[in-house]
């Protein structure tokens, strides 16, 4: 209540005495408004010292300042309320006025700064919830990270082993732990496929044999995806227990395990086989748990069916191998023991031969030999039937033992062919010598044509050859009561071999190898095309030999085989049948004879000539001939023999050359007298006769003047040309023994 | 035509000129002193001898063209031909040249000219032949063959 003062009093009226309790109330309540308002800004100041981050220091201040002086207002009031002076009321003014300016100030303020503080707190607000779903992220992630560890872990256990029976046990086991399951199972597909087996279960030791039919629906389901997919508890594979539980059964999760089937193995097909067989893994979470079958668990689920599907198929390819070698060992004892057992068997056989061989040539020697003898004595013509009969028959059956064991040393591989250089043409003359008288008797024709690009010497086993051609053309004689043989026989052709009848046969073309082919025909009895292939086997006969005719012991074409196929040939018999005659023919392989070993048998022998030269080496001689050729054939004959020359064209060129070095000289003395002069000269020119070289005279001269004058002169030797190698040689030898030679004229 | 055949046509064909007189022996003795440190002595040495005997028979048509005919000289040619002609066993030129010689010592200038044109004919020839022959040689060689040896005794 403002009163003006009269004078200068500035005291103020005071009121009546019954506003005196509501003036004390007010006075009170200022007092504690002025307290609240000056303690205010102090709690201020302390929390804001305390907290450092509050960024709005200046608006503290401004409400610090705004709340002081409001409170100062107050306390101001309380000095009004009695009679007061003008400075008071002065001080309340000024405080007011302060007051007002700084609220106004303060009020304008905030409008800038409300808005800031509010959003303030949204952006904590925001924070908090990025920090939230941080929280689950990181959730997630350790989640997935166990769930990994957990595989790895799993796939190590399950990869340790390569045990299939150990793989399931352990797969199901480490599942069971991981996922804290309350029962996993594994039905395997038994052999007729159409049913699943129950073989392994994680509780129960030892699972009776439950079977359910492979396509039931839900089973196709499971099996149709390689993902882990929920099946109902109630399905007859999930029902392996006793429902315990009191509500519900826990969730069933069911994944396939591809089954590797080894019949049809195939790297390049794998996985996409859809002809595969697979195995259900069940797996059950506990009942009553409430848990539900979380992504990152059917996740783990289907790689570990996919481990274990690689491990089992790791397990099965073992098991095929192991048992693959063993298969293998046993075949291999087994052919150790058949080998041997042939062995011993040929060792036998080959002992059992070789005593026969003896035991039994010894008496059919005696009996030919005999026999023979007794031929020769005085014999009635009765006896000396009889004894040629003897004969005959021991001669046919010392054949017979010789052919057999021929052959057995051809069978075992025993018989070796030699090998020599022999002439063609004089195989074939001698068999032809050798048939021929019997052929004549037979009044049989025998031609014999020898192409003319034969090689008239072949390398190779000329005995087994002629026994071969022999016993062929002794086979066409026999078979044959008239008519014409005939012999030819050609080098092969390459092309030639491409022949259908001898399919098997693959000649090697080589340089120093060539084929011989013969082939030999005959207009006798024939042979029927079906019996042919019979014909080489031993010891059979031939039906349709008539019983007159001649009986062979039946080897001799297996033995002809067997040493044609040693030759590398083949050997094979055509016939158009029973009385159209026979052809047969061979090819074999012979060597040619190199150059060396041409010479070696009939001609000049070259290679001799350079054993010899060694013995003249280096012997330094001078030839002086004023004809160039003679001169150069002179010098290629000395040079031939190993000499080391010198040549002189004419008589001072010789003297002008001539050394002690020189043993021998060679002067041509056809052209007159210069010759003769330049003997004398050489003697001139050498005093010592030791130092001097040998004069020896060439000359085709024949007259004894010729040979005188060069006695005269003193000429160490004369030789008549022409000269051969040989001559030139002995001549040589004779002058570097004797130091002089004089030819006779 | 493969080896064999041509070591065949070649054994023919030198077979033919010893037949035919157009060497002698001496010519295998020059075949004998080819080896391998002289692998071509004979061609060699039958070059030589057709060199010296061109130059030879220009030298005695020279001399024999002139208006006094120097027999002697002639004589001297000629005992060279002969000579060389034996030493690589050219037989038909030798006889000739030993011809040639006889008419030269009866100074017989007609006769001697005729004999000249033989031995010119005769030189031609066994050239042809032996460079036939070498020819021959060289296709065995080139094929891979060698050049099979002669029999002496024929």
């Amino acid at each position: 209540m403002w009163f003006k003062a009269p004078e200068s009093c500035n005291c103020i009226e005071p009121q009546l005495p019954a506003d005196e309790l509501l003036v004390k109330y007010q006075y009170i309540s200022d007092f504690f408004i002025a307290l609240a308002y000056f303690s205010i800004p102090l709690e201020l100041i302390y929390f804001v010292k305390k907290s450092a981050v509050f960024p709005y220091r200046w608006v503290l201040v401004q409400f610090g300042a705004f709340i002081v002086l409001c409170g100062a207002t107050h306390l101001i009031n309380l000095w009004t309320f009695t009679i007061h002076t003008r400075t008071v009321a002065m001080v309340m003014t000024a405080a007011k006025v302060l007051t007002a300016v700084v609220s106004c100030i303060t009020a304008l303020m905030l409008v800038h700064i409300i808005p800031d503080l509010l959003s303030v707190k949204t952006r904590e607000l925001f924070l908090k919830n990025k920090a939230a779903e941080l929280d689950r992220e990181m959730g997630l992630i350790r989640t997935q990270e166990e769930t990994g560890r957990h595989v790895r872990m799993l796939t190590h256990e399950i990869r340790s082993t390569l045990d299939r029976h150990t793989i399931l046990k352990t797969t199901l086991i480490e599942l069971g732990r991981t996922l804290a399951l309350e029962e996993c199972a594994l039905w395997m597909p038994t052999r007729t496929g159409l049913e699943l087996q129950l073989a392994y279960t994680l509780r129960q030791q030892n699972p009776v044999g439950y079977t359910v039919p492979i396509h039931l629906p839900v089973i196709n389901q499971v099996f149709s995806s390689n993902r882990a997919v929920k099946i109902s508890p109630n399905c007859p594979v999930a029902r392996l227990r006793p429902h315990t539980g009191k509500y519900m059964p826990g969730e069933v999760v069911a994944v396939r395990v591809p089954l590797l089937n080894l019949s049809n193995f195939q790297i390049y097909d794998w996985p996409e086989v859809s002809t595969r067989s697979y195995a259900l893994m069940v797996l059950m979470l506990p009942s009553d748990s409430a848990r539900q079958w979380h992504v990152h668990e059917l996740e783990l689920v289907e790689v570990v069916a996919d481990q274990v599907a690689v491990a089992l198929s790791h397990a099965a390819i073992l098991e095929e191998s192991m048992r693959a070698r063993n298969m293998l060992m046993e075949q291999n004892v087994a052919l150790d023991l058949a080998r041997r057992e042939a062995e011993t068997a040929i060792h036998a056989r080959n002992d059992f031969l070789a005593v026969m061989n003896h035991e039994m040539r010894t008496p059919m020697h005696a009996i030919i030999a005999l026999s023979s003898l007794l031929q020769e004595t005085e014999l009635t013509a009765e006896q000396r039937l009889m004894v040629e009969t003897i004969l005959k028959s021991s001669n046919l059956l010392a054949t017979l033992i010789n052919d057999v064991l021929d052959l057995s040393q051809l069978e075992d591989g025993s018989l070796q062919l030699e090998t020599t250089t022999f002439s063609l043409h004089a195989v074939f003359r001698e068999v032809l010598s050798l048939i021929k008288p019997v052929a004549s008797v037979k009044k049989l024709s025998l031609t014999l044509h020898l192409a003319s690009d034969l090689p008239a010497y072949a390398v190779g086993d000329d005995k087994r050859l002629m026994q071969t051609i022999l016993n062929v053309v002794g086979n066409a004689v026999k078979f044959s009561k008239e008519g014409s043989i005939s012999i030819s026989a050609v080098v092969a052709k390459p092309d030639s071999f491409k022949d259908a009848r001898i399919p098997e046969f693959h000649p090697v073309p080589s340089d120093s190898h060539f084929y011989l082919r013969v082939q030999v025909k005959d207009s006798g009895s024939g042979i029927n095309p079906q019996d042919i292939p019979k014909l080489f086997t031993k010891f059979a006969q031939s039906q349709a030999v008539t019983t007159k005719g001649p009986a062979g012991s039946g080897l001799g074409l297996a033995i002809c085989r067997r040493f044609v196929n040693l030759m590398e040939g083949h050997i094979w018999i055509e016939s158009e049948g029973i009385g159209k005659g026979c052809t047969v023919t061979f090819i074999v392989r012979l060597g040619i004879p190199d150059r060396s070993n041409e010479s070696k048998l009939a001609f000049a022998p070259k290679v001799l000539g350079n054993h010899v030269t060694t013995n003249f080496g280096g012997l330094k001689v001078l030839v002086m001939d004023d004809n160039g050729v003679n001169r150069s054939v002179t010098k290629g004959l000395l040079l031939h023999l190993g000499c080391d020359v010198t040549t002189a064209g004419s008589s001072e060129e010789c003297l002008r050359i001539i050394s002690p070095e020189h043993r021998m000289v060679f002067m041509d003395v056809c052209t007159g007298l210069d010759g003769y002069e330049l003997a004398i000269r050489i003697q001139e020119k050498f005093k010592k006769r030791q130092d001097r070289p040998l004069i020896v005279a060439l000359t085709g001269n024949t007259n004894k003047v010729t040979k005188e004058n060069c006695m005269r002169v003193g000429m160490d030797g004369l030789i008549l040309k022409p000269v051969s190698v040989d001559k030139m040689r002995g001549v040589l030898s004779e002058l570097l023994e004797h130091r002089v030679l004089f030819e006779a004229i | 035509m493969e080896v064999g055949q041509m070591q065949r046509q070649w054994l023919d064909y030198t077979r033919s000129l010893f037949i035919e007189g157009f060497l002698d022996g001496q010519f295998l003795q020059l075949e004998q002193l080819q080896d391998d440190n002289n692998p071509d002595f004979v061609v060699e040495v039958v070059s030589l001898f057709f060199q010296d005997s061109h130059k030879l028979l220009n030298d005695l048509t020279i001399a024999l063209d002139q208006k006094s005919v120097d027999f002697k000289k002639i004589d001297a040619h000629v005992h060279q031909l002969k000579g060389s002609s034996s030493s690589i066993g050219a037989q038909r030129v030798k006889n000739c040249c030993i011809a040639f010689r006889n008419f030269c010592e009866e100074q017989n200038t007609d006769a001697c000219l005729k004999c000249l044109h033989q031995v010119k004919q005769e030189c031609c020839l066994v050239k042809n032949k032996l460079e036939t022959l070498f020819r021959l040689e060289q296709q065995i060689m080139a094929a891979g063959g060698s050049i099979p040896m002669m029999e002496l005794s024929f």
